[in-house]
């Protein structure tokens, strides 16, 4: 590659990539993310690039591999441009037939996406519900770029936006159109971005200031930011140069977890590629401002997403927060001023100096503008990555998007923000989600996990999950977060095992609420709210499991058995599942269950089609 | 100088003082069980936790590790602090009973029974001896190992460290009297509460030169009868 040595070179470069391209070609989209790889994308792959070889479609069809597009649940997904058709849950052999109809512009309509309501088959990605209800400005960009080429990513407007702030050459603007913008940390504290810069540009930059890029993204069923990464990584790195030439950064940190090995290999040959082409490193594109970022991979403590301990972590030390101020902004690695964002408040950058602050502003709500990504999981129809601006309501996000409920059941809660964040029933459902009123109702907007419970999860067995994680991933550093999350675990499994006491309920609320006070870090203090917002919205549930022994969902072992009644068949179908022998019954006859062989694992349930099997 | 005030009263501390320097330069008692003077403030124990900051914003903050800073209003025994502080002290004496320094710190603010399932854990990762290991020993021999439950004090692999002078300043600072000497049989031990570990003292005959912190030592003592 050539090494761009003006703002002129890159510009000339973008217009003789954008005219040789040519969109009205055909071409076939293959999402390869983790999740897709591990649905079988790269099986799609090998098939499709010997289905063009061997029917030498090399040069009348092309192929792109690029990023997860969102819709996991249909994974492994194809999609086919310039038509947008979309084609969800591709076997090899479809995979093998889809390029057949590419090649002829045709549609092979049986295996479209169907609607589950109507019946009816949507050819288009952009008329699916799941997609329609979205608003894609940043993962759509996922599936127009190959992560692995930088020319891809400069076709699609890519490191334009950065052209355009080496011309207007005032780092100050681009201060100012991000705090008009009116972003705000995408991490979960939702502190503004703006502000930070100008801070960190206000720091005397004696020996040198840094930037971080946290990728440490470790609440369980989140996983935004992984595919930002993994599909498009020259995004987070365009955010970032643009954001040290606004504040003077003279180097920059993307701490990755090492649990995401394709997001690490992507980012290695962005920066690599980025540094060839001249984007990064000294004199970048001759104007004379330097910036290079170093990746460091992380050994994935939840806690060192926390930016004192993610500091202590680049810094080569154990990962344990510390007393703030002096903020990081003041001092940071090795003393020096840093500034820490998400890497998807990196990603939205680019987005606010190419739309404009003030267009980006009128997405979303007031003080919460922009789109926001989620990360849509558990017991809704449709699961993925969803994009939508600031201020949609959950019922929205759930209902429209998600498809509601799985079968029969009724969501009865979602969970956002992960381990630290809270529980928010089905009521409320109403409210909108941002900053604000999600801490507000006693949860958090987190880094955008959000999880569907319907009524067969059990809440007290939902908290006494998060504490256990929360057990093991606390740093240990302070006592009340290391020791209060062990006895919020001991008490939560006493309640579920039925040996709870309403004295214990007390102590817990008390306990939550001592540990939520006195820890150092925002992690600690947040980790008493699964059980807080529990607590607040499902206390019923916590007595029913005190004071009848009893769990309403039929979840914890300890307070449920399995029976048989009499709409048993005696089809045997049962008896077959059941590993522990502890279904008896000749065929044709009422079954039994002895409850001393039943360890309640519920496989006897699962593969009953008569609904014969109560559980109590 | 930095003003401040604390519990009603204007005091002006140097730039860089913690606000447990500023509370004891007027008096208040704060308690503290992993600040010790000479040693620097970690804020593990969270019992000097004091109130700063006024209405919604008002929050806890560990005294001995938090920056005096300029008008910033401060309650060192607000019924916020001082419910925080029974609680911590009933899960200290929940995971352990037999530390005299925890006894008395309970008896002194009223905690008489703790209500949470009894354990015999001994250390409390205060961390005292790591960093006496570290600042005032200049060995670095032992250091935190693990994260969350998992977490112990102890040297890297838990093989004797070729750091170690086993000069015994972890076990003088211990408030939890877990590493307290035993002399040779632990089943004559007083405290009783550290037969897991290696004493230095039982390695006596190989270092003529040691000298015991302990005098006298009760398990000595007892040899001697």
């Amino acid at each position: 590659m050539k090494r761009l040595r003006s703002i002129e070179d890159f510009e000339s470069l973008q217009s003789r990539i954008m005219t040789d391209h040519d969109a009205a070609v055909p071409t076939i989209v293959i999402p390869a993310g983790t999740c897709c790889q591990a649905s079988g994308a790269n099986d799609l792959i090998r098939v499709a690039k010997r289905e063009l070889l061997d029917k030498k479609l090399t040069d009348t069809v092309r192929l792109r591999i690029t990023g997860c597009q969102g819709f996991c649940q249909m994974e492994p997904s194809v999609l086919v441009e310039p038509r947008g058709t979309f084609y969800p849950k591709v076997g090899m052999k479809t995979m093998a037939r889809i390029v057949e109809y590419v090649a002829r512009d045709e549609v092979l309509a049986d295996e479209l996406f169907m609607s589950p309501d109507t019946g009816e088959q949507i050819e288009r990605q952009e008329d699916i519900p799941f997609f329609r209800n979205q608003v894609r400005t940043i993962l759509s960009r996922n599936e127009k770029i190959d992560p692995l080429f930088i020319y891809d990513y400069i076709n699609n407007q890519g490191y334009s936006t950065l052209a355009k702030v080496f011309k207007m050459a005032d780092p100050d603007w681009v201060i100012n159109e991000v705090k008009v913008a009116g972003l705000r940390g995408r991490g979960g504290a939702g502190f503004p971005t703006g502000l930070k810069w100008e801070f960190l540009a206000n720091q005397a930059n004696g020996h040198g200031k840094f930037l971080v890029c946290n990728a440490d993204e470790g609440d369980p069923g989140a996983y935004m930011d992984r595919s930002v990464l993994e599909g498009n990584p020259h995004g987070v790195i365009e955010g970032m140069i643009i954001g040290a030439y606004a504040t003077g950064a003279t180097g920059g940190v993307i701490y990755v977890r090492n649990e995401y090995p394709l997001a690490i290999k992507h980012l290695i040959i962005a920066l690599r590629q980025a540094r060839e082409v001249g984007l990064l490193g000294e004199n970048i594109l001759g104007t004379g401002f330097s910036f290079d970022i170093n990746l460091v991979k992380g050994a994935g403590a939840f806690v060192c997403g926390e930016e004192t301990a993610l500091i202590r972590s680049i810094e080569g030390k154990t990962g344990e927060p510390r007393q703030r101020p002096p903020f990081p902004v003041q001092k940071g690695i090795e003393g020096k001023p840093t500034a820490i964002n998400n890497v998807e408040t990196w990603a939205n950058i680019p987005i606010i100096i190419e739309k404009g602050a003030h267009e980006f502003a009128k997405i979303g709500t007031e003080n919460n503008s922009g789109t926001k990504i989620f990360s849509l999981v558990g017991k809704a129809k449709y699961t993925g990555l969803v994009e939508v601006p600031m201020g949609t309501t959950i019922k929205r996000i759930v209902y429209e998007i998600g498809g509601g409920p799985v079968g029969d059941a009724r969501i009865k809660a979602v969970q956002t923000g992960g381990p630290s964040g809270g529980c928010i029933p089905a009521d409320l459902f109403d409210i909108p989600v941002d900053y604000d009123s999600l801490s507000k109702a006693g949860s958090i907007m987190g880094s955008g996990g959000m999880i569907v419970m319907d009524d067969n999860t059990c809440m007290v067995d939902i908290a006494k999950y998060f504490m256990n994680f929360l057990k093991d991933e606390s740093c240990g550093k302070c006592f009340t977060c290391r020791k209060g999350t062990q006895r919020m675990y001991e008490i939560l499994d006493d309640i579920s095992q039925g040996h709870g006491t309403l004295e214990q309920l007390q102590l817990l609320e008390e306990l939550a609420q001592v540990v939520k006070d006195t820890t150092m870090c925002g992690l600690g203090q947040t980790a008493s709210n699964p059980v807080l917002s529990t607590l607040r919205y499902f206390r019923e549930e916590y007595l029913a499991h005190i004071q009848d022994q009893r769990c309403p969902s039929g979840v914890c072992r300890a307070l449920i058995t399995y029976s048989i009644n009499e709409k048993c068949k005696g089809c045997q179908l049962c008896l077959d599942a059941c590993q522990q022998d502890a279904i008896s019954g000749k065929k044709k006859e009422l079954h039994f269950i002895d409850q001393s062989k039943c360890i309640k694992c519920g496989a006897c349930k699962s593969v009953c089609k008569l609904d014969a099997i109560d559980v109590v | 100088m930095i003003n401040l005030i604390i519990n009603g009263l204007p005091v002006s501390v140097e730039e860089g003082a913690t606000l447990l320097e500023a509370a004891r330069f007027l008096g208040f008692p704060i308690p503290t069980l992993c600040y010790i003077d000479g040693l620097s403030p970690y804020g593990a124990c969270r019992l000097c936790v004091v109130e700063i900051g006024e209405g919604p914003k008002a929050k806890l903050v560990t005294a001995c590790t938090y920056p005096a800073e300029e008008g910033l209003k401060v309650r060192t025994a607000s019924s916020r602090v001082i419910k925080a502080r029974k609680m911590i002290l009933e899960l200290l004496l929940a995971s352990c009973p037999q530390s005299k320094t925890i006894q008395d710190l309970a008896a002194a603010h009223g905690v008489r029974r703790q209500r949470f399932r009894q354990e015999y854990e001994d250390c409390i990762l205060c961390g005292l001896c790591v960093r006496m290991c570290e600042e005032q020993m200049m060995a670095k021999a032992i250091g935190f190992r693990g994260r969350g439950q998992n977490r112990s004090v102890g040297t890297p692999f838990d093989i004797q460290s070729d750091i170690c002078r086993l000069c015994g300043g972890c076990m003088y600072i211990c408030p939890a009297c877990q590493l307290r000497c035993t002399y040779t049989e632990p089943e004559k031990a007083v405290c009783g509460g550290c037969e897991n570990l290696s004493p230095p003292c039982l390695e006596k005959e190989q270092f003529d030169d040691m000298m015991c912190y302990m005098d006298p030592c009760v398990a000595c003592e007892i040899t001697k009868d």
